[in-house]
């Protein structure tokens, strides 16, 4: 995390243009884009931004956004619930359907279930998320008329409301997700298939059902456990353009809005918020190994 | 043809491997037509995935012949026409063709692909062959990728445009710097396992420097699965492009790529919806294309 805070930190101020110059706009006589610049403590040398930067991350503060003058730990705060819940749909939402598509495609593997479940997976991650996005829009929302174009309501107003805002956007960014997961799980499982004690198991006279899910995905789950980890990345670059076709006020049109002002706290906050969950999240599926296979140890 | 071409029907094992790679057939022009047929049928994917790509190349290409007109002039008089005989695709919001500019922005979105594709795995092979094979320096070069991993890549695309003014080469740039690091982990990881093979060891004992051990005896084992990697990371190139471009950050508005063609028909998606609808058409079947591509040089090279 550290390596990670410095990073970002060089990234944003080493990078030549003076981001006191992009602030005060083309107008902007030198008087003010001095004053802008000590006002922000641009001025001092290199050395003492970065201590007064990471001093201030220990404290948990983020520093305040240029533009509303608000702290960026508010902001964060303000626009978590939309792409929390985003993410969190889309995962399970992933999860519930890929999984047993890998299954059935590692199992009928070279059927025709297969092709399908493994063309589908190649386009879902083929396609522009944003222009899923659209079709979809299109498809429920224009033309069935069934849910709403855009928008978000919190979940305080209600359950249904707040479903049916979120149900497209879920959908949109699960699709990807739902491609890596299937394609992982169905590798996963074919390299468990071909083991001797699941042909003793289906030998000795068990349902298909429960070798598959009690004796094959359990030993196929580590590497499905851990692309759902990675995968967080794509989900969270997919939120940003999801949140962006469907105007939810989440941490993804946050950061395009602090990019397109030119907002370096915000910009600095939500990555390493970001990044500190992703690292977090990774860190969670470590420790998951231990419950899902006894030999690894910590 | 010297024989009906073999559709499916088994052939001889030995025969069958030979077949997989077209080049080790010394045969005259009309089997060698025959063994490539044999190549495509038995990697049907790549050959699809080969032939969508080249469509798509052959379009971007030769805009210029497809009976487009200039993808930039604008007639307010036909603005946001639906797709007729005259404009195949319709018009945006100018009175621009938007098939014209669908086939001229395939220029700049495959170029931005296979440039991205070029350049991270040409940085990250350098960088992962030399921290490989120093140990000190690896441990401060893996730290770094360690972190650039750890910021999700199109976030990191996202606020590196944000640094800088949008130009097609600010956009590569952008693009390459989240790359690099997976390149460099995988060459870094063969790297480890390579250099303490015989082959190695038998290098060093005769003289040869660590360059030519690097590029001559390492560099060689790597080169099927970079190519693999290189298709993924053109693929994905495409589509993060269209994604800045759609935020707003991407390559400026007077170079229309895919992308932001899309981005500048989101505004009218519910008047015209063909302004969005067929580059991303295009965009998703070349990427498409170019992963499976990938799928099939993955199965025909045996990585992994």
């Amino acid at each position: 995390m550290g390596v990670v805070a410095l990073f970002v930190f060089a990234l944003l101020r080493l990078t030549p243009g003076d981001p006191a110059a992009i602030i005060a706009g083309d107008y902007a006589t030198p008087q003010d884009i001095a004053r802008i610049r000590a006002a922000l403590g641009l001025d001092r040398p290199l050395l003492v931004q970065i201590g007064i930067w990471l001093g201030q991350l220990l404290r948990g503060d983020l520093g305040t956004s240029i533009f509303s003058g608000l702290p960026v730990t508010t902001l964060i705060k303000q626009r978590l619930e939309p792409t929390v819940a985003l993410t969190i749909l889309a995962m399970l939402l992933a999860v519930i359907t890929a999984v047993p598509l890998g299954v059935l495609a590692a199992w009928r593997q070279g059927s025709w279930v297969d092709r399908v479940v493994m063309g589908l997976a190649v386009s879902g991650f083929s396609m522009p998320v944003f222009w899923l996005g659209f079709l979809l829009v299109y498809l429920f929302s224009v033309w069935l008329g069934l849910l709403p174009v855009q928008g978000y309501t919190p979940l305080s107003a209600g359950f249904v409301p707040f479903l049916r805002h979120l149900a497209l956007p879920a959908l949109t960014l699960s699709l990807v997700f739902m491609a890596l997961i299937a394609r992982m799980t169905r590798a996963s499982m074919m390299g468990v298939l071909g083991e001797d004690y699941i042909r003793t198991a289906f030998a000795k006279g068990l349902a298909p059902w429960s070798v598959l899910t009690r004796h094959a995905l359990k030993s196929a789950s580590l590497p499905i456990v851990t692309i759902i980890g990675v995968g967080f990345a794509l989900l969270i670059g997919g939120a940003v353009v999801t949140e962006s076709v469907f105007a939810l006020p989440g941490i993804g049109r946050l950061s395009v809005d602090a990019i397109l002002r030119r907002d370096y706290p915000v910009i600095q906050g939500v990555i390493l918020v970001v990044s500190g969950v992703y690292v977090l999240l990774n860190l969670v599926v470590d420790l998951l190994y231990v419950l899902l296979d006894p030999r690894i140890r910590y | 043809m010297a024989r009906p071409a073999p559709d499916s029907a088994p052939l001889d094992p030995a025969l069958d491997a030979m077949a997989g790679d077209a080049r080790v057939l010394p045969l005259a022009p009309a089997r060698r037509g025959a063994a490539a047929r044999r190549f495509l049928v038995r990697n049907p994917t790549l050959g699809a995935g080969a032939l969508c790509l080249l469509l798509m190349a052959a379009g971007a290409v030769g805009a210029g012949l497809l009976g487009t007109r200039d993808p930039q002039a604008m007639r307010p008089v036909t603005r946001l026409r639906t797709p007729s005989a005259e404009h195949w695709f319709g018009t945006d919001h100018y009175g621009r063709d938007v098939y014209s500019r669908t086939l001229y922005g395939g220029r700049i979105s495959l170029v931005v692909g296979s440039a991205v594709a070029v350049i991270s795995l040409t940085l990250g092979t350098g960088i992962g062959l030399v921290s490989g094979y120093f140990r000190r320096l690896d441990a401060v070069v893996m730290r770094i990728m360690d972190g650039v991993m750890a910021i999700p890549g199109i976030l990191l695309a996202l606020a590196l445009m944000a640094l800088v003014r949008a130009s097609l080469q600010s956009v590569i740039v952008a693009l390459v710097i989240p790359e690099i690091p997976r390149t460099v982990r995988l060459v870094r990881a063969s790297v480890l396992s390579l250099r303490e093979l015989v082959m190695v060891e038998g290098a060093r004992a005769v003289g040869a420097g660590t360059p030519r051990i690097l590029l001559r005896y390492i560099l060689p084992a790597l080169v099927a699965p970079l190519i693999v990697q290189g298709t993924y990371i053109g693929a994905s190139a495409m589509l993060v492009e269209a994604y800045l471009s759609f935020l707003g950050v991407g390559t400026p508005p007077h170079i229309p790529s895919w992308g932001n063609i899309m981005a500048e028909g989101r505004a009218y998606v519910q008047l015209a919806f063909w302004i969005i609808l067929f580059p991303g058409l295009f965009l998703a079947v070349t990427v498409l294309a170019i992963n499976m591509i990938g799928d099939g040089l993955r199965d025909l090279l045996k990585v992994r």
